[in-house]
């Protein structure tokens, strides 16, 4: 077979075309893709009452959390170890480098990585200070508290995947927000396209069920309090969705050039075709009212694929269940689209587990390209109650068999983060 | 990919810290040669405060202000300088397919609520209840989006308007070398044609001195210049400051008629372990790449040493056994001394601070008891940029007079 730049290893814009190899993914619904995909396609959710710690007199008290892996005490670490398990099983599955040398670059989305309450009480109380305690206090004992200095690191989960599996040069952490996991993948296009590498490992990871994160988004009313059925709170595109439901989870993509994957043998998985993105200056959490960047978004995602608006087929939607972003996102949709938006399958995995914010887009991707080879939508679970201003096909509450050629995922966040990913099957 | 890499230059900075803000106050400052850290402020730690700075001018709505905490509105501000710089400030039409890559830590937080959980804890018939309870009646809101990384990009986006993409980088101070190193792989390759690229950091927070304390790397009184502190045991001191580049394609500039202050070569970055000898082994093959490149008798480094006692001691062994083996004229110095140790935004400072020399055509002088920093006369034409991370990350910058 092709070796080589050959011309079919190039886009059609005469760029190395991108493939994706392996795949990972751990979600509150379990680990593994086998698990997940059976769970998402059977309608199941993974959101539950949080057990982690207590929820008196918060205000939701429902997370997709992960509780079946050891536990970590700090976000820090759940990013660690779900990254860890995803990786290893992208890895395997692309059967590319060797043990603890994978031939490519890192790309990490990561929440903001910080010290957390129980580390600062327990520094704290180790100063033993009666009466007003500082960080006057806290700092007098830092010194005996050495592995917190590298455990809290910005880059400290980037940098333990690096050694552990061997990626080549300096790990990129990212963060977009809630669009974090796509920039990734993102990154890792643009590498493998500029020549740079042959393949990359790009994963989005995220556990940031603690007291203050939950608390945070609940005090810009961003998160559903329907506290009482946790399996029925995340409800995107109905009318009765009240914001969205917080979330852990893990997605990996080993992403290689066609002419290497071809080389070397590899199942070639789904094709990354198009990348897009466009900033929203407009509001620091909020879309702009006339929908442009997100609807540009869409849009470049697509022409970077070489598509039009007809090819897509299949839309995986950032559908967090805020009554601002899916509202949004069927102006963004419905423009692109046009007539055809009323017929194209959309359907949002956070319906059955919830928002993994900083891992949604690799998890999303990871999910949309189980889509394309499964030749099967997942559902939108939830949907009782069609909004009226939304007229889409979100797949209602069970999955279906459909025909998907060419599939797009959009994530959006705070900040004015907006990118759509376009991936397919691979060119017959 | 086929196509020869596209020449990048460097056709903007915005740079504020301690010593003042814009290239010329810096060069003034360098020039003078005194550097010197607080001790006061949180004592017995050093630390280089911001030097006072009118947000106005850069940030025109009180609004858009009070929506930021010091570092954002340090890097908001930056940006502006930079934007000023290369003479596309308010061309939104240019703005909307400018590319940004951010380089941020974030997570400032409100100290009065902190010190009320941690006091109140210990007495807490139920502490878990009793910091939800605080947690959702005391802090603010907006707190959170002063405190996520990539809302100084969001800022930038909102008050300047560059909307072409944003990325932001985390990771300390390898996230300001690999956000540098990225936009000018893709600007080379033409995936973009103009980026605006940096950080900020403020370093006057007492949890970020806990978080490098965990480590014990905090310098304390006295004070004293990056190189002379190994015998005292190592250690940096936190600064605040705000760096951002505007790098573009030359077609792009020539077309705007834009003039470059500078042509940035490369930028390469490594990871290494840091078991003992493993930063100076990353940094000579990073040099390996590029020595062919730098000219004896025009060039000199700039280091990014912050001065933490393991870092440093292998980047002064990288220096003296490879650079300066090599090139034996070629002079050090070290920006840390000067201006603290800002991570993120370090090593684009410094890449600004090497624009700011080669436009005066020469270097400012020693700074080191030591021994490792030398005088030179000669004209400037190359500066060799380091970025070593106090933990990881090691990273090298060659920036070059234009003509």
């Amino acid at each position: 077979m092709a070796s080589g730049k050959s011309r079919s290893g190039l886009d059609k814009f005469g760029r190395p075309l991108v493939v994706v190899t392996g795949l990972g993914v751990v979600t509150s619904l379990g680990a593994g893709k086998a698990d997940n995909w059976a769970k998402l396609t059977g309608g199941q959710s993974g959101i539950r009452a949080i057990s982690r710690f207590p929820t008196d007199g918060l205000k939701t008290r429902i997370a997709g959390t992960i509780d079946f892996l050891t536990p970590q005490p700090s976000t820090a670490g759940l990013c660690e170890s779900f990254a860890d398990l995803v990786a290893e099983e992208a890895i395997a599955e692309a059967g590319i480098g060797t043990p603890g040398n994978f031939p490519g670059p890192l790309f990490l989305a990561v929440p903001p990585i910080e010290i957390e309450w129980t580390q600062r009480i327990e520094v704290g109380a180790r100063s033993g200070s009666n009466d007003k305690t500082t960080y006057a206090d806290l700092m007098r004992v830092a010194t005996q508290f050495p592995d917190y200095h590298q455990r809290f690191m910005f880059g400290s989960v980037a940098d333990h995947l690096a050694e552990k599996f061997g990626t080549q040069g300096s790990p990129i952490s990212l963060s977009t927000a809630c669009a974090s996991g796509a920039t990734a993948i993102h990154l890792g296009v643009e590498a493998i396209r500029r020549g740079e590498t042959d393949a990359a490992l790009c994963i989005g990871t995220d556990g940031s069920v603690n007291p203050e994160a939950l608390v945070r988004f609940s005090l810009l009313s961003a998160l559903s309090t329907n506290n009482d059925i946790p399996h029925a709170a995340s409800r995107p595109f109905s009318k009765n969705r009240d914001g969205f439901v917080m979330a852990e989870g893990a997605g990996a993509l080993v992403l290689e050039s066609y002419d290497s994957a071809i080389a070397r043998g590899a199942r070639i998985i789904g094709v990354l075709e198009g990348c897009g993105e466009m900033t929203d200056a407009f509001h620091r959490t909020r879309s702009s009212p006339d929908g442009k960047p997100i609807i540009g978004c869409i849009a470049s995602a697509i022409k970077d694929a070489g598509l039009t608006p007809d090819d897509i087929d299949y839309v995986n939607a950032h559908g967090t269940s805020t009554p601002e972003n899916d509202k949004m996102e069927y102006l963004g949709v419905s423009t692109v689209l046009g007539e055809r938006a009323k017929t194209v399958p959309i359907s949002s995995n956070k319906s059955m587990i919830g928002h993994t914010l900083s891992a949604a887009g690799a998890v999303e991707a990871v999910f949309s390209l189980l889509t394309l080879n499964n030749q099967r939508i997942p559902p939108t679970i939830n949907h009782d109650i069609p909004d009226p201003a939304i007229m889409m096909d979100v797949v209602p509450n069970k999955a279906r068999d459909a025909r998907v050629t060419h599939a797009i995922s959009n994530s959006f966040g705070f900040g004015g983060q907006n990118v759509s990913l376009v991936m397919g099957l691979e060119p017959a | 990919m086929a196509d020869a890499p596209r020449e990048v230059w460097i056709t903007g900075i915005g740079i504020v810290s301690c010593l003042g803000e814009g290239g010329e106050t810096h060069w003034k400052k360098l020039m003078e040669g005194k550097p010197s850290g607080d001790v006061t402020l949180f004592a017995p730690f050093v630390v280089h405060p911001i030097t006072p700075i009118n947000f106005d001018t850069q940030i025109p709505k009180k609004g858009d202000q009070r929506q930021m905490d010091s570092w954002q509105r340090i890097g908001t501000y930056a940006a502006g300088l930079a934007l000023d710089s290369a003479g596309v400030k308010g061309n939104l039409e240019l703005l909307s397919h400018m590319d940004m890559i951010v380089a941020a830590g974030g997570g400032e937080r409100d100290l009065n609520v902190d010190s009320t959980i941690l006091t109140g804890t210990p007495h807490a018939a139920n502490p878990a209840a009793f910091l939800n309870e605080k947690l959702m009646g005391d802090l603010r809101p907006t707190l959170f989006l002063a405190q996520l990384s990539n809302l100084l990009a969001g800022n930038i986006s909102i008050v300047h308007g560059v909307t072409g993409s944003s990325r932001t980088f985390m990771g300390e101070e390898s996230s300001g070398v690999d956000a540098v190193r990225i936009a000018l792989s893709r600007i080379a390759a033409g995936q973009s044609d103009i980026a605006l690229v940096g950080g900020a950091h403020n370093g006057e927070r007492p949890d970020q001195l806990m978080l490098y304390e965990f480590a014990g790397n905090c310098l304390k009184d006295p004070y004293r210049p990056v190189w002379e502190r190994d015998a005292n045991g190592g250690g940096f001191a936190l600064a605040s400051l705000g760096a951002f580049l505007v790098i573009e394609a030359r077609e792009h500039a020539e077309k705007r008629g834009a003039k470059p202050l500078a042509r940035l070569t490369a930028v390469l970055s490594d990871r290494s372990n840091r078991k003992p000898g493993a930063a100076t082994a990353a940094l000579s093959r990073l040099w390996d790449k590029l020595k062919d490149k730098v000219k004896s008798g025009h060039a000199a480094v700039l280091s990014g040493a912050s001065g933490a006692k393991a870092a440093t001691a292998e980047e002064r062994t990288f220096l003296e056994a490879q650079v300066l083996e090599a090139k034996g004229d070629l002079a050090v110095r070290a920006t840390g001394s000067y201006l603290g140790h800002g991570m993120e935004p370090q090593f684009p400072m410094n890449v600004a601070l090497a624009v700011v020399a080669l436009g005066h055509g020469e270097l400012f002088p020693p700074c080191d008891a030591s021994g490792l920093e030398k005088p030179m006369s000669a004209p400037l034409d190359q500066v060799l940029v380091t970025g070593v991370g106090h933990w990881r990350g090691e990273g090298l910058a060659l920036v070059e007079r234009v003509g």
